[in-house]
């Protein structure tokens, strides 16, 4: 049970949507854009997160989207997970969302919810960070649409009344040899301990991690190591290891050290598979 | 646009019924069907998406009730245990064993009616994929299994 009352609202357009969360949010509702919803009413049942309004975008027609146009792919921020895995356009994507929490939960929980979440594994944006993917993101100052890799940081970074609406991907990046693995503490379902999407463009490889530290990340300085050919494979990730920065995650599901080793091995398989020694 | 700013009515179709109530929009569908519907054959478990117990079908996909508003229902078909009746599924339960207590036992039924529904060819990977959504306090994952794949491969 949500221990508070909020008012619901679906608005069937993106100038409705926002221009809701305006009016919202003058008259002081702290409104929250809604769309697989489980974040918010899992936090709201333990009061981590309040709002006395939520503005359900789901009945947006954008948001939905999941197509090729003009030769790339666009995928709305509403797609539930298990849409986007039986539709499989894009298949790091699938490989990456059908590790994501479990089947059921995922028939609910949305792309743009994911990548969106205050909880900081955002798992579904590694995919799009690898293949440098656009956002279009809409807001009281109209729409934007952006490279993801500038916009995310940590987070998706946007400003107070917007929402990311669609994901505009290339159609060499989906084609591209992909990987992904995520090592858990323990069973097969559940947060990761460290997840490792790999990307192989031409000869270059690119990675991207999700809970070693408290936010996801691509880092350019460990993917220069990995590709720098003067050394032994080990040496190069050794290198790239190198360069996580002092934000590792040290908690009950494992020591910032268990963390660095499991990632280590792994970005070993990731390598190793994308280089065609284990293809 | 559709504005709900209070306590509101709404109607939902619920086995082939229209049953109309009055809801918060921060209702839980579980919450609903349980204390106002009197369906209480899903089970408040762990109230965060984890369990399964409270699982139902949502236009005959599996959805945990209580990762959905009420508010998010009007206009789709819900199915809840209560809505089966001498299913092979629920035989198969009963000739394997396949729970003990009983408590995750409708999330359980629901996930795997969803999936014969759904895809009755599913190879194994699918079939664990689908059950790893459910958790059983008492471990009787085994005979479960062999519940649904014996109504799955009879197919
Ligand atoms: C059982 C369970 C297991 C989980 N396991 C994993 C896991 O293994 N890996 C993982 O990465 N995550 C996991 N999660 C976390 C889950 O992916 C996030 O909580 C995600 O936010 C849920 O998506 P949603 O669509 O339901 O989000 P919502 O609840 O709708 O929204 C979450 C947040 O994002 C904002 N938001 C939503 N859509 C947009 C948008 N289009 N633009 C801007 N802001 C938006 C909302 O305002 C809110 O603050 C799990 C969650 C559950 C319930
Ligand atoms: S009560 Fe809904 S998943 Fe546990
Ligand atoms: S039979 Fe007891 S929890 Fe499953």
């Amino acid at each position: 049970m949500i221990p508070f009352d909020f008012e619901y609202y679906r608005p069937e357009s993106i100038s409705e949507a926002v221009q809701l969360f305006i009016e919202l949010d003058q008259a002081g509702k702290n409104p929250v854009y809604f769309s697989g919803g489980t974040e918010i009413i899992t936090l709201g049942r333990i009061n981590v997160l309040y709002t006395n309004a939520v503005i359900d975008i789901k009945g947006i027609p954008e948001c939905q989207v999941m197509d090729y146009h003009e030769g790339n792919l666009y995928l709305g921020s509403c797609c539930t997970l298990v849409d986007i895995e039986e539709k499989n356009l894009f298949p790091l994507l699938t490989a990456t969302s059908k590790e994501v929490a479990d089947h059921t939960a995922r028939t609910k929980i949305t792309l743009g919810g994911n990548i969106c979440a205050n909880l900081f594994y955002r798992e579904a944006v590694l995919p799009f960070l690898l293949a440098d993917s656009q956002v279009i993101i809409a807001g009281p100052n109209g729409y934007r649409t952006e490279y993801i890799n500038q916009v995310f940081n940590q987070t998706l970074q946007l400003e107070r009344g917007e929402f990311l609406v669609q994901l505009i991907t290339e159609p060499d990046k989906i084609e591209a040899p992909s990987i992904n693995i995520k090592r858990r503490r323990q069973w097969t379902t559940g947060y990761p301990l460290v997840t490792v999407a790999g990307l192989k463009l031409g000869e270059e490889i690119r990675v991207a991690i999700s809970g070693l530290c408290p936010y996801p990340f691509r880092s350019q300085k460990m993917e220069y190591y990995i590709n720098s050919q003067d050394f032994s494979q080990r040496d190069r990730i050794e290198k790239a290891l190198g360069d996580v920065d002092g934000n590792v995650l040290n908690d009950t599901e494992g020591s910032d050290k268990y963390r660095l080793f499991i990632l280590r091995n792994t970005m070993l398989d990731i390598v190793s598979t994308l280089e065609g020694e284990r293809a | 646009m559709l504005k709900l700013t209070g306590t509101t009515n709404i109607t939902l179709n619920i086995n082939g019924e229209k049953r109309p109530v009055t809801v918060r929009p921060s209702e839980t569908l579980l919450g609903i069907l349980r204390g106002k519907l009197g369906l209480t054959g899903a089970k408040p478990g762990c109230l965060n998406g984890d369990c399964g117990a409270c699982t139902v079908m949502i236009d005959g996909k599996p959805m945990k009730s209580c990762l959905m508003l009420g508010v998010e229902a009007p206009g789709k078909k819900i199915q809840t245990v209560e809505g089966l009746n001498g299913t092979p599924i629920q035989r198969s339960f009963i000739e394997h064993f396949a729970f003990q207590c009983g408590y995750c036992t409708p999330g359980f039924i629901m996930n795997c009616q969803s999936l014969i529904d759904t895809n009755p060819n599913a190879p194994d990977e699918i079939i664990e994929e689908w059950l790893k959504s459910n958790i059983c306090r008492c471990t009787g994952y085994e005979e479960i299994e062999k519940a649904i794949k014996s109504v799955l491969r009879d197919k």
